[in-house]
């Protein structure tokens, strides 16, 4: 192994990206314009709800609840009748629908206790919890608000001071900026190597490398370096740019340590496009197992849901991605301020999920080369 | 010609009229003003050397290339314009240089044929007659069902053909249909063509070559040099003019005084007596068998230290196996090799500096310069980094690459690309050099110089060569020769000693001799006379839109499916894996949230207060917190969600009723987990208050007052999977379609297949829809089998019609197809192709298009590209069947947008697709 080789040939790698124009701009969208309006789409937990309210009453209680609910949380209520109710959860144009009925003010202040309805559009996943919980705390509020002027009744004084740490707004918009660069460094370092590979070998140019004083581990090890660059620098100007500077989220933590991460998880990821590359027979199949690979990878290594909440057999299967440990890492590092000291774990099974990825490509890469 | 529009008409004066032609590729200019009339019904012969612009003005000529300056008429009409373009193509044929370009290798010989039969708009007996007719007549009969891309070089050459005289054109272009073909074939192909051209008198037939000998035997003669008409006549009257006897003598007076100069006859010097002695190569009973194919036969032989040993034979003959085998690309089935007297070991890097290997097919970086591309091999090879420079511009001297130094491969011709391999191969002065064709395509001035350079390493080098070659003249430089025939060695001996030993007059005769001897004798049947023109087909043929030419396009794609099932495999399986995944791995109902809790009191109340929320499915507590320090360690390494605090004297003062705030700290690192875990928490903390406060001050207290009864609809166990599958599907029926019609264009634009659309009367509408119509019956079977594994495994319950979602369905993949063929049309490359795709669909998809957040909610730009993109309508449609047993009535909201994305979306590519090179 002679590392002037690798170094050559991973510089041959930058100049042929080089002259892939289209390429090039790819890369530059999915780092910066793509967070971007990744992240300032993103809305907050829980931003602009459809709600619709179905007062059936027209009481002043009934009138003060419809007023508690206005943006941002939630858009301003639609009174709608009873009738459209259906239809208008049918076409998903409402998300929740409060049904205040009849004579809701005369039981209340008559202790008859009356129940208000809360429909819930139970196919929009991420709204209807946060969302109903949201809704129940500002009905209790208003109604209790409203009785306390009628009724005199002890209530306890124990408060509850409730503290977001990290992301005191909760603001989700920083979560999604980093959930996209994590994506982004995983899907173009398992582009790049892979499709690198499969090109040099329908273009035949693999074939003339191996009768030359080159090996396949120098082979390997210049696609990694050379790829691992660039997606490094790329996800480097992200954080610190786009990030950092456009988006204005705070960072915590160390981006060194964070970049350092990066570096493992590309180690791995570039290995895994090489495996994939060898094992694929052409672009079109490669372009398939990478949607098989990339899709899991992003969606249960815990950058879109949380993985406590996922079967645990999945979260066991998923601790051997290592997009599950840079997850943690990232999100460790990058909200709250976590040092290596605590990050370690994840540092050492990236670096043993890459080494074993790395083995193991080898291994096809070699007989890949045959 | 009576089927011709207006055939009464009588023949133009010229088939083809240039005025003031030029053509450049970036800087490098390929024509120069080249004013040129070529008459009809002739055999026409463009000749020069490499790079002179011979195939760029071919490609002019038959519309493949937009024109940039100047004027070209073909056939009567301009070329410049598109209506003439369109009415005359069915009239032209082109074949492209490169050895089966145009053709599609995993297509057998006849469905090859076939779809260029459809292309031009025949029916299915026309084409049946006429494929049997042309595989016949070009003795390809027999293979008519072995794939393309297994057939020999000259196979592909006759393949070529047949495909380019489905038509009945009355113009034949042919760019260099000989390179790299071996001699017998060779003999075949020219007798071939004319065959037909007896049969089919009107017929005007152009041809490129750098073959001087094939020349002779063209009416009429077009001699060019860089990018200019040296001369145009007969050969008899080239001859004339110059004043000389041969066509190559008559080429190069032509040329201008310095092209000249330094121009003589090679002759190879004898070898030094003595060298014998020293063995380079040894091949011992080298046997090589792919399956049950059987490559190379049991061959041996011995090369000395000097010698230059070359390699004869019919294509596909086993000689390119063979000398991989030597450098240690293929491992032999049976036998030894060994060069300088060591076995060959593929990770033997010694060995490997010691030798230069050029394989058949150009296999350089077509992504670095000619510089780029020499220096890069130079630091491969550990040339001394201060020796590089000198040593490229040796090499660049020795093989006239000076003037492309800073060009990229692939904007060179074929013959210089050739001399580029072999400077390559010899950057770093090996002692022994294994050339696979080298002159293939190289022009007779380039290989006389390659030649000498030859000469020159062995003789005064010593360095040994092992080279094959289609040419006898080079064959006979050899010091010995091999012939082989289907992986055996026929001789080897000396080229007068094989001439003599077959009683031949020539080396070509002895070969010919030898092969027919070992290949058995067959003459192939002449072709029967032309089928009558018909009129109604050339009608057929104009109109703006052919269902039969787009069905070409869909059949042939759908066969190339066929051919590869590990892609429509992955494209079935890998959506239901994925749906499977998805829908287990994405669960919106956060559970099992990990808290500790710092108890500064530690009474029965507190522990009271904690066991309301240790109790709950939600959360498990973790270890107690012990201080400030831990709680900060934790908390920052993820490992706790939540963290409660709860002052000392807690209980006592619950008890008095004095004011106490208990302290809740939520990870905010992931907003939508904090949200939830926050309403949780506040709703427990409120019960433990009502439940309390019942146990002090009775019920006559708060609680209780009124009640909020929740309904979650259409979903009423709030089961994830419910809630994912009818948006999964669409993500899935998204990205695969999307990603395989982006790559079946793209892959023809790398490969250069995509020369048939240029070059046949083929529509981009027609093109397009034939692409996209494959893909998306494999969508639909897609979307089938997901809707059955949906209802039937995973039972998620389909309340609506099926009609409706089908319905939905079909227009959704329409429109995902369709973006896959827009996305082509920007990327040139699949690598590109493939991130486009990935980057275009998958993160709209996720993010924008109501899977997780509603559109409603979203902000900014995502809101606008979430309202238009397909899928966000799509994944209304399938959660209102799915779910909420809506139909057609209830959709037309989102069924509209996707009507209308139908159209758009196939018009912008047809407007950006290019139906020229340029």
């Amino acid at each position: 192994m002679r590392l002037k080789n690798i170094l050559q040939l991973g510089i041959k790698e930058l100049r042929g990206l080089l002259r892939d124009p289209i390429l090039l701009l790819l890369i530059a969208y999915s780092f910066s314009l793509s967070i971007y309006t990744g992240a300032s789409a993103m809305p907050e937990a829980l931003s602009r709800a459809a709600i619709a309210i179905v007062d059936e009453d027209r009481s002043p209680v009934s009138g003060r609840i419809a007023l508690a609910f206005y943006p941002p949380y939630f858009v301003v209520p639609r009174l709608i009748s009873a009738a459209e109710m259906d239809s208008r959860m049918d076409a998903g144009l409402d998300t929740f629908a409060l049904d205040i009925p009849p004579n809701f003010q005369r039981d209340l202040l008559a202790g008859r206790s009356p129940a208000i309805q809360l429909n819930v559009d139970a196919t929009r996943m991420t709204q209807a919890f946060t969302g109903a919980g949201h809704i129940q705390s500002i009905v209790t509020s208003e109604v209790n608000e409203f009785l306390s002027r009628y009724r005199s009744g002890g209530t306890l004084p124990v408060d509850l001071a409730l503290r977001a740490r990290f992301n005191q707004q909760l603001n989700k918009s920083w979560f999604g900026a980093i959930s996209n660069v994590i994506s982004s460094i995983t899907m173009l370092s398992i582009v790049l190597t892979g499709a690198a590979l499969i090109r040099e070998r329908e273009h035949g140019t693999i074939e003339h490398l191996l009768v030359m004083p080159v090996g396949p581990v120098e082979i390997m090890l210049s696609k990694i370096w050379s790829m691992a660059l660039v997606v490094l620098l790329a996800s480097s100007f992200a954080i610190l740019v786009v990030v950092k500077g456009l988006l204005e989220i705070p960072i915590e933590g160390s981006i060194a340590l964070f970049l350092l991460g990066t570096a493992l998880q590309l180690f791995a990821t570039t290995c895994m496009g090489i495996f994939l590359a060898t094992v694929a027979g052409s672009m079109p199949q490669f372009g398939m197992l990478l949607m098989l690979v990339l899709l899991p990878l992003q969606v249960l290594s815990g950058g879109v849901t949380p993985r406590e909440s996922m079967p645990e057999i999945i979260q066991i299967i998923m601790l051997a991605a290592p997009n599950t440990h840079f997850v943690i890492l990232a999100q460790a590092v990058l909200f709250r301020g976590a040092g290596l000291s605590i990050v370690w774990p994840q540092l050492v099974a990236l670096l043993g999920i890459g080494a074993v990825l790395f083995y193991f490509s080898l291994r096809r890469f070699r007989q890949f080369l045959r | 010609m009576s089927g011709q529009p207006g055939g009464a008409s009588p023949e133009p004066p010229s088939i083809v009229r240039l005025r003031e032609v030029s053509l450049s590729y970036g800087k490098a200019r390929a024509l120069d003003a080249v004013t040129l009339e070529i008459p009809p019904g002739r055999m026409v012969g463009l000749l020069g050397p490499d790079g002179v612009g011979k195939s760029s003005l071919l490609a002019l000529v038959s519309g493949a290339q937009a024109i940039q300056t100047g004027r070209v008429e073909v056939l009567g009409g301009d070329m410049a314009s598109a209506a003439h373009r369109a009415a005359s193509c069915p009239r032209i044929a082109y074949m492209p240089q490169g050895l089966g370009k145009n053709l599609y290798p995993t297509l057998s010989v006849s469905e090859n044929v076939d779809f260029f039969g459809r292309l031009f708009g025949q029916g299915r007996e026309e084409r049946e007659r006429r494929i049997a007719e042309l595989l016949r007549s070009t003795g390809l009969a027999p293979f008519a069902d072995r794939p393309a891309g297994k057939l020999s070089g000259g196979m592909k050459q006759k393949l070529g053909l047949c495909c380019a005289l489905i038509h009945d054109p009355d113009l034949l272009i042919l760019d260099e249909p000989t390179t790299g073909v071996d001699p017998l074939s060779r003999r075949q192909f020219w007798e071939l063509i004319d065959r037909i051209r007896m049969s089919r008198t009107g017929m005007s037939v152009i041809v490129a070559t750098a073959y001087m000998e094939e020349a002779a035997r063209f009416d009429w003669l077009v001699a060019m040099d860089s990018g200019h008409v040296l001369a145009t006549g007969t050969p008899a009257e080239l001859l004339a003019r110059t004043g000389t006897t041969t066509l190559d003598a008559s080429f190069i007076a032509l040329l201008p005084e310095e092209r000249r100069r330094g121009h003589e006859p090679l002759v190879m010097p004898p070898r030094p007596a003595g060298a014998e002695g020293e063995v380079a190569i040894e091949a011992e009973h080298l046997s090589m068998r792919f399956g049950s194919f059987t490559a190379v036969d049991d061959v041996s032989f011995r090369i000395g230290k000097g010698e230059i040993f070359g390699f004869l034979g019919s294509n596909g003959c086993g000689k390119t196996t063979t000398m991989k085998m030597l450098t240690g690309l293929l491992a032999a089935s049976e036998g030894t090799a060994r060069l300088f007297g060591r076995e060959v070991d593929p990770s033997d890097m010694e060995v490997r500096r010691r030798v230069g290997y050029m394989s058949q097919a150009f296999s350089l970086y077509s992504e670095l310069t000619v510089r780029q591309n020499l220096d890069l091999h130079a630091r491969l090879f550990s040339l001394p980094a201060e020796r590089i420079p000198a040593r490229i511009e040796e090499m660049a001297r020795r093989f006239d690459l000076g003037g492309v130094m800073d060009s990229l491969p692939e904007s060179l011709p074929l013959g210089l690309r050739q001399r580029l391999s072999l400077a390559v191969a010899m950057i770093h002065a090996p002692e022994l050099l294994i050339l696979d064709e080298p002159t293939s395509g190289v022009d007779p001035m380039a290989r006389d110089a390659f030649w000498r350079i030859l000469a020159d390493l062995s003789r005064k080098d010593g360095v040994t060569i092992f080279v094959s070659t289609h040419f006898m003249n080079e064959a006979e430089l050899c010091d010995r020769i091999s012939l082989m025939h289907a992986g055996k060695v026929l001789v080897s001996d000396t080229p007068a000693g094989i001439v003599a030993g077959r009683g031949a007059a020539t080396l070509e005769e002895a070969f010919i001799d030898y092969l027919e001897e070992a290949a058995g004798r067959q003459e192939p049947e002449a072709p029967a006379a032309a089928a009558p023109e018909d009129g109604k087909e050339r009608a057929a043929n104009a109109r703006f839109f052919s269902p039969r030419r787009m069905l070409a396009y869909a059949t042939r794609e759908q066969l190339e499916l066929r051919r590869d099932p590990i892609r429509a495999a992955l494209a079935m399986l890998g959506s239901l894996l994925l749906m499977f995944v998805i829908g287990y791995g994405i669960n919106m109902d956060v559970e099992n949230l990990s808290f500790a809790v710092l108890d500064r009191d530690d009474t029965t109340v507190s522990r009271d207060y904690v066991l309301q929320i240790s109790g709950s499915r939600y959360f498990t507590q973790k270890p107690p917190i012990t201080d400030y320090a831990d709680l900060d360690r934790r908390m920052r390494s993820g490992e706790l969600s939540l963290a409660i605090e709860i002052p000392p004297g807690f209980g006592r003062d619950v008890a008095r009723g004095r004011h106490v705030e208990v302290g809740a700290w939520i990870d905010g690192a992931m907003p939508s987990r904090a949200e939830t875990v926050r309403g949780y928490v506040q709703g427990m903390h409120s019960t433990w208050l009502a439940q309390k406060a019942r146990e002090l001050y009775g019920d006559g207290a708060a609680a209780g007052a009124f009640r909020i009864e929740i309904r979650y609809r259409y979903n009423p166990d709030i089961q994830s999977l419910v809630a994912m599958v009818p948006a999964v599907m669409p993500l899935l029926l998204l990205m695969i379609p999307a990603m395989l019609a982006a790559l079946s264009v793209v892959r023809e634009k790398e490969l250069g297949s995509i020369i048939n659309f240029y070059a046949t009367p083929v529509t981009r509408l027609e093109f397009l829809l034939g692409k996209q119509l494959p893909y998306i019956l494999l969508a639909m079977m897609n979307f089938l089998m997901l809707t059955a594994f949906a209802v039937l495994i995973f039972g998620v319950p389909l309340k609506g019609s099926f009609l409706t979602l089908s319905v939905a369905a079909l227009l959704y993949v329409i429109c995902t197809t369709g973006m896959g063929l827009l996305i082509s049309t920007f990327m040139g490359s699949q690598i590109a192709a493939i991130f486009g795709t990935a980057l275009l669909t998958l993160v709209p998809a996720v993010q924008y298009s109501g899977m997780t957040d509603p559109v409603s909610s979203l902000e900014g730009a995502g809101a606008i590209f979430g309202q238009i993109y397909p899928t966000t309508h799509f994944i209304t449609i399938s959660r209102g069947v799915f779910s909420k047993a809506l139909g057609f009535s209830d959709l037309t909201g989102a069924f509209l947008p996707l009507l209308v994305a139908v159209p758009v979306l196939l018009g912008l590519a047809a407007v950006l697709l290019r139906k020229q090179a340029r």
